[in-house]
């Protein structure tokens, strides 16, 4: 319906409008240019500055870590909720269900701010703790780990638990070895899912952060208002490391997809 | 099945916990800050203070003009796309579709510091124009969350559907029109979810960009800074009050498309 | 251990499900060691409960089961020396063929190379040497069949539960795997119990069938037994083709069914209403006027190796198979061996339901009071100036320590569409062709079952109002 002109500037246009700028950052992060638009010589100084400054490491393995272990917990709790509330009864599932809801469809300022106002104005809990920090960061991504496994539980075959049990094995046997194989790239998905989204979070770490502790959103927003241009376009070489780690996943996601796609068809 | 289905069952009892201590419990706490003082007395202040200030309203209507015109941007980048990628015969589809999810992964603080960097070099200051930068900036963060579940309703699709109105008689176009752009609803009401709430209160972007201009967000970020926990949880409250109106509204579009979606909650 | 002839009882069996649905109700049954027993009903007649019960996985909920004598009720499904081949076969989709099969063992921590041994032998059982590696998702239907039967059977199990293992399979294959089964079952000698809703399949692989429907047992027998001799109209229905008629006994072994007196075997007193059932292969097509009963041929199907030929005689209905064909329109006489028909006497589809006494001394049933004289059920009883009921001595009558039944026939039972007008409401739960007219259940809102009769064709689920003239209604009064 579209001519294939159209077709082909229409995506040229979006590819272009999402991508031009991390490219353009990208190439600049290779130069001693402390702005865009003045052409310099090239120079490795930013990533230089990006492993040797102190702060900046501190932070990037601070974000990690943070990720990690409120991704972890957030895998074990949601997981643990999907199957609750799959084997329960309809009200109790559907109590979960909703209340699993609430932090999906609720705009991530909110949950930050309420999280805050509970934890450490109510119940005074210190920020310099982390419990703030880590109990919000699994609220935000514990209900996609939920999400991402209840699907897988509805789609297996529910008698594949009975027949365990039929051949001998505990409930909590019957669990281990053919429920939680068959559930598991549901899970490897929310924690997949987890990552990112602690990754990328800026408004729960804000309110929920130790004042010296930063994450890279955190970190970044504060930059950008700073004027410190060192570690400014210190800022455009970690960009283009996860530009580039977030392409070697890329393609490394599709060589397992392709290699399993082949599998297949060979039998 | 009593003795049978008990530990399966009390799996789900931390989680449940968890949601109701950490998830429930600041709603209700949220709640009773919202109505009152900073001494704990009941008060409207902070509700009657939201409506009677000129500044704040104005804040709420700027921030609708801002995520209404955001949505419409990215509706309109994002259908073409998803339309011309779900239907382009390329083998590889599924790997080109990434490439335009991939910019989700990257931390969006530094993608809007590249935006920055761009829009500096041709605008010159970006406080100029912030509406329009507004827009451009929430649609630069936002886009692929429109794309992705438009594209993953054309996708599943039904040829055969589309053979069958064009041996009914319908032309392509309006085979399109009567089949394509009805049954993609679902995808596109969930790609307006995806958008109209954060650029009502992400306001970290605009932030960044040029360092002004309020919307709903920065609001309770402001109250935040001021400590002021009665007056940041009313706007919560309302922001609250919106997102259910809106997810009550969009869940209704999607239930008619499918009934059974709605059930599942 | 002492061996019991009977391996497994199950004793007045019930189970209610939390929603309050009677899946099973007062089920009974001994099965001998070494028997292949087949659980034959329609879907939702439970039979696949009552399966679940015995392997554990539902509990009764009254009851009793005992393997070997011992109450095994309450032990849950891991620790009874039972296993299932279930329905879509269950395999675990993450582990290959060896894995699956070596499961029960491997929990009942049998030592590596005797669980190689075992997973050879069974696999050579099931015809599938060599499979150990292979992926559950590269085997075809029957060969995934084969694998749960060997993954259960490994186990040596006691009772090997099989629910409607063959269903998902093509007829072909299907045929095979039912010939392969018994011939597994002879070599193994391990009790099999079956389930299915194919008539065929019991008859062919059983030693003894179960017929059931809506939670009840209806017969248990041999397939001889239950073909030649259905104890009622639901089995004689539900096993084979069959026509079914309402009839009477005329004489010494003549019964008038279908418009015709026929000569038959069983001896049943004269004047008992029968019921009477021909399969379609016994009746005899002749000319008419060599015919029990004349008909014209209304339809003629080909159906392969025989023609289905019905034949309309007056207001009944014949279906019959012959190797020869006929033509729509054909004047026709029937006729059927004495020996080929069997004659079942007709259970008695008399209402009973039990009625009420209200306030006012009215009799009343479902909330609408019914218009008749109480003073003559009640024997000696009097009407008072002030309305009340008292008996001979003058005393007044406690509705609470009265209870009232009536009865009314099917025949008197009229069914409508417009609900409000029925003293009672309810839906259609069943229905038989009887020859001539419809035999309804009409499953009712207080939880009690009408028989109807009615000419005219309704549809199951149907909504109906059931007009029971008080008048056709005989009452009866128990203290």
């Amino acid at each position: 319906m579209m001519k294939k002109a159209w077709k082909g500037l229409v995506i040229v246009f979006v590819l272009l409008f999402l991508y031009l700028p991390i490219l353009v950052l990208a190439v600049y992060s290779f130069t001693d240019a402390t702005q865009i638009g003045a052409i310099r010589g090239f120079s490795l100084h930013n990533y230089v500055t990006l492993l040797t400054t102190p702060e900046l490491r501190d932070m990037i393995v601070g974000t990690l870590l943070l990720a990690a272990s409120s991704a972890v917990l957030a895998t074990v709790l949601g997981t643990m909720g999907a199957i609750g509330s799959f084997y329960s009864g309809k009200k109790v599932s559907s109590a979960i269900s909703t209340m699993n809801q609430v932090p999906v469809v609720n705009a991530d300022v909110v949950t930050g701010f309420s999280v805050c106002i509970l934890l450490v104005v109510v119940l005074g809990i210190s920020k310099d703790t982390f419990v703030p920090l880590i109990i919000g960061h699994v609220t935000l991504c514990a209900p996609f780990v939920f999400l991402s496994v209840i699907p897988k539980l509805k789609q297996m075959d529910s008698s594949i638990y009975e027949a365990a049990l039929d051949l001998g094995a505990t409930p909590a046997a019957a669990l281990r070895k053919v429920v939680l194989p068959q559930i598991f790239p549901g899970i490897v998905s929310g924690f997949a899912l987890a990552i990112t989204l602690s990754l990328d979070d800026y408004f729960v770490a804000t309110y929920t952060k130790p004042a010296t502790f930063d994450t890279i959103s955190t970190y970044v927003v504060n930059a950008t208002k700073g004027s410190q241009t060192t570690i400014k376009t210190a800022l455009w070489a970690l960009s283009t490391v996860i530009f580039l780690v977030v392409i070697l996943f890329v393609a490394l996601m599709n060589l397992q997809a392709n290699k399993e796609t082949s599998e297949r068809a060979e039998v | 099945m009593g003795k049978i289905s008990f530990s399966r069952k009390s799996l789900g009892i931390p989680y449940a916990l968890f949601l109701v201590l950490f998830v429930v419990a600041p709603l209700f706490v949220l709640i009773y800050y919202a109505f009152t003082n900073g001494q704990g007395q009941l008060t409207l202040a902070n509700l009657t203070g939201f409506f009677a200030n000129p500044n704040t309203l104005g804040t709420l209507c700027y921030s609708f003009a801002v995520s209404v015109t955001t949505t419409a941007v990215c509706l309109l980048l994002a259908y073409p796309t998803a339309y011309i990628l779900a239907k382009s015969r390329l083998k590889a589809k599924s790997v080109i579709v990434m490439i335009f999810i991939m910019p989700m992964w990257i931390n969006f603080s530094l993608r809007i510091t590249a935006l920055k960097e761009i829009l500096t070099l041709i605008e010159g200051n970006l406080a100029y124009y912030p509406f329009a930068n507004a827009v451009i900036g929430m649609t630069y963060d936002f886009l692929p969350f429109m794309i992705l579940p438009i594209y993953n309703t054309i996708v599943k699709l039904d040829e055969p559907l589309l053979e069958a109105a064009r041996d009914l008689g319908a032309s392509e176009a309006e085979a399109f029109l009567k089949i394509t752009l009805p049954l993609s609803v679902p995808g596109i009401v969930s790609g307006i979810a995806m958008v109209f709430l954060p650029a009502m209160t992400n306001y970290v972007v605009l932030d960044m960009l040029y360092n002004s201009t309020y919307i709903m967000g920065s609001l309770i970020g402001s109250y935040f800074a001021a400590y002021n926990w009665n007056g940041g949880s009313m706007i919560a409250l309302i922001l609250l009050v919106i997102i259910c109106l809106f997810t009550l509204l969009t869940r209704g579009a999607e239930e008619e498309e499918n009934p059974r979606g709605g059930a599942l909650l | 251990m002492e061996q019991r002839e009977n391996i497994i009882e199950l004793k007045h069996i019930t189970k209610t499900f939390e929603d309050g649905f009677h899946a099973v109700e007062d089920f009974n049954l001994e099965v001998k060691r070494g028997e292949f027993v087949t659980f034959l009903g329609p879907s939702g007649c439970g039979k696949t409960t009552t399966l679940r019960m015995i392997a554990g996985f539902d509990i009764p909920s009254e009851g009793e089961i005992l393997l070997n004598g011992k109450p095994i009720t309450n032990l849950p499904p891991n620790k009874r020396p039972i296993n299932t081949v279930f329905q879509r076969y269950a395999l675990f989709p993450h582990m290959n063929i060896f894995e699956n099969i070596a499961f029960g063992l491997k929990q009942k921590k049998i030592s590596k190379d005797i669980i190689e041994k075992k997973v050879k032998k069974v696999l050579e059982l099931v015809d599938l040497e060599g499979f150990e590696k292979r992926k559950v998702s590269t085997l075809s239907g029957g060969q995934q069949q084969r694998v749960a039967i060997a993954r259960a059977v490994v186990n040596e199990p006691e009772i090997l539960l099989l629910d409607e293992p063959l269903g998902a399979l093509d007829l072909k294959m299907r045929k095979e795997m039912q010939l392969e089964l018994k011939a597994m079952h002879k070599e193994l000698g391990i009790t099999f119990i079956y389930v299915t809703h194919d008539q065929e399949e019991a008859l062919t692989m059983s030693d003894k069938i179960v017929v059931m429907s809506e939670g009840k047992t209806q017969q248990i027998g041999t397939p001889e037994d239950i073909y030649n001799e259905p104890k009622n109209a639901f089995v004689a229905d539900f096993i084979g083709d069959s026509n079914i008629f309402n009839g009477i006994m005329t004489g010494q072994l003549k019964a008038r069914f279908c418009g015709g007196e026929f000569d038959c075997v069983d001896d049943v007193e004269e004047g008992t209403h029968i019921t009477a059932v021909v399969r379609p292969e016994d009746v005899i097509l002749t000319a008419p006027q060599e015919g029990t009963i004349k008909g014209v041929v209304t339809s003629v199907i080909f159906k392969g190796m025989h023609y289905e030929i019905t034949v309309t005689s007056g207001k009944n209905e014949m279906v019959i198979q012959s190797v020869k064909s006929a033509k729509p329109g054909d004047p026709v006489g029937i006729r059927v061996e004495p020996d080929n028909i069997h004659i079942m006497i007709a259970e008695d589809h008399t209402n009973i339901f039990a009625v009420e006494i209200n306030k006012n001394h009215r009799l009343e049933y479902n909330d609408t009071v019914l218009d008749t004289s109480l003073t003559k059920i009640i024997k000696g009883s009097k009407r008072t100036e002030s309305g009340t009921l008292v008996d001979a001595a003058g005393e007044e009558i406690d509705p609470a320590k009265v209870k009232v039944m009536a009865a009314i026939g099917p025949n008197d039972i009229k069914m409508t569409d417009h609900q409000d007008e029925g003293l009672i409401q309810g839906y259609i739960s069943n229905l038989i062709y009887k020859g001539d007219h419809y035999s309804y259940v009409i499953h009712t809102e207080l939880g009690q079952d009408f028989v109807v009769n009615d000419e005219y064709l309704w549809n199951m689920d149907d909504q109906v109002g059931l007009i029971m003239p008080v008048e056709k209604m005989t009452f009866s009064v128990k203290r």
